[in-house]
């Protein structure tokens, strides 16, 4: 079994990690929707994909959150990726695949990916 | 919904927007009386018996952006659809328990999925609130208790990834000698 042991030592790893990343700059959102509509679509996995690759990327200040239903059921799995200064970009019908190269193209290298977007999406 | 767990997973965010927190989320798999159990229960604002009512209804939800809500029908025809019923029990200002029974073996069961994976979206999503997962086969059983994890993490948040990794493996190694069925 995963002891407590194993979790103290974690913790107090995850203490340093917490302290070095304080007083550095604001972060990018990751906003998941997570109502009936995007659950039904997948939302699960493509969260969980998020938070895995940016994990395993150890990328550093950015918050995964979730939303209600924005009204666009049809392009759930839809995801925003707001980063600060920058126009907010809406990915719909995502996927885990998907997911995990917004991470490397978008969070990290800062280019969003525009053929996920809702935008092309709709046209 | 292609898995139950998504619909529990659905329903839990029912008892987040209802200020919980402290959401519980039971499995019970009865082989003896082919039976699947689940329930979500929380300790939000509750319902009178006049939203219990109107909770049935897919045209009644209390969002304000659009005027469906389709969470507790679709759970409750996944479970009349296998034999099974939903119940909701609820009191305002103690909470809302919602229960779906299954037939365990009948044919138009969905398979109930990946619930490791709806209670660590739950918990990576809502660091703050506290989760129960119970899961019990007959006589084995598995429990994580977020409570017992916030003593030993202290300050450091259960979104943290190194804890998040740490519940995960928690609950496959701990579901794995369950042996579900479901």
């Amino acid at each position: 079994m995963k002891s407590i042991a194993e979790l103290q030592a974690i913790r107090d790893k995850a203490r340093e990690k917490i302290a070095m990343r304080e007083g550095s700059h604001e972060g990018i959102r990751i906003v998941v929707g997570m109502a009936t509509c995007g659950i039904a679509a997948g939302a699960r996995p493509v969260l969980n994909a998020f938070v895995e690759e940016i994990a395993k990327r150890n990328v550093q200040n950015v918050a995964v959150v979730q939303t209600g239903c924005i009204g666009m059921c049809q392009f759930e799995p839809i995801v925003e990726v707001i980063a600060p200064g920058k126009e907010k970009v809406t990915y719909g019908q995502m996927s885990p695949e998907k997911a995990v190269r917004v991470v490397t193209d978008h969070i990290v290298n800062g280019n969003p990916v525009a053929e996920y977007t809702i935008d092309k999406l709709l046209k | 919904m292609r898995e139950l767990s998504l619909n529990v997973l659905d329903i839990a965010q029912n008892s987040i927007v209802a200020g919980a927190t402290l959401v519980e989320l039971s499995v019970v798999e009865d082989t003896a009386n082919d039976r699947l159990i689940l329930v979500i229960a929380d300790n939000g604002r509750g319902m009178t018996s006049e939203q219990l009512e109107q909770v049935r209804d897919p045209f009644y939800t209390t969002r304000t952006t659009r005027k469906v809500g389709m969470g507790i029908p679709l759970f409750r025809m996944a479970a009349e659809m296998a034999g099974g019923e939903l119940t909701i029990r609820s009191t305002v200002g103690e909470g809302t328990v919602v229960t779906a029974t299954f037939g365990l073996t009948h044919i138009d069961r969905m398979p109930l999925g990946d619930m490791a994976g709806t209670v660590s979206t739950l918990i990576r999503l809502n660091p703050h609130l506290d989760f129960v997962y119970r899961h019990k086969v007959d006589d084995r059983s598995f429990e994580l208790d977020t409570r017992a994890l916030r003593e030993v993490l202290d300050d450091v948040p259960l979104s943290e990834p190194d804890v998040m990794e740490w519940i995960n493996a928690n609950m496959a190694e701990g579901l794995l000698p369950l042996n579900s069925q479901a």
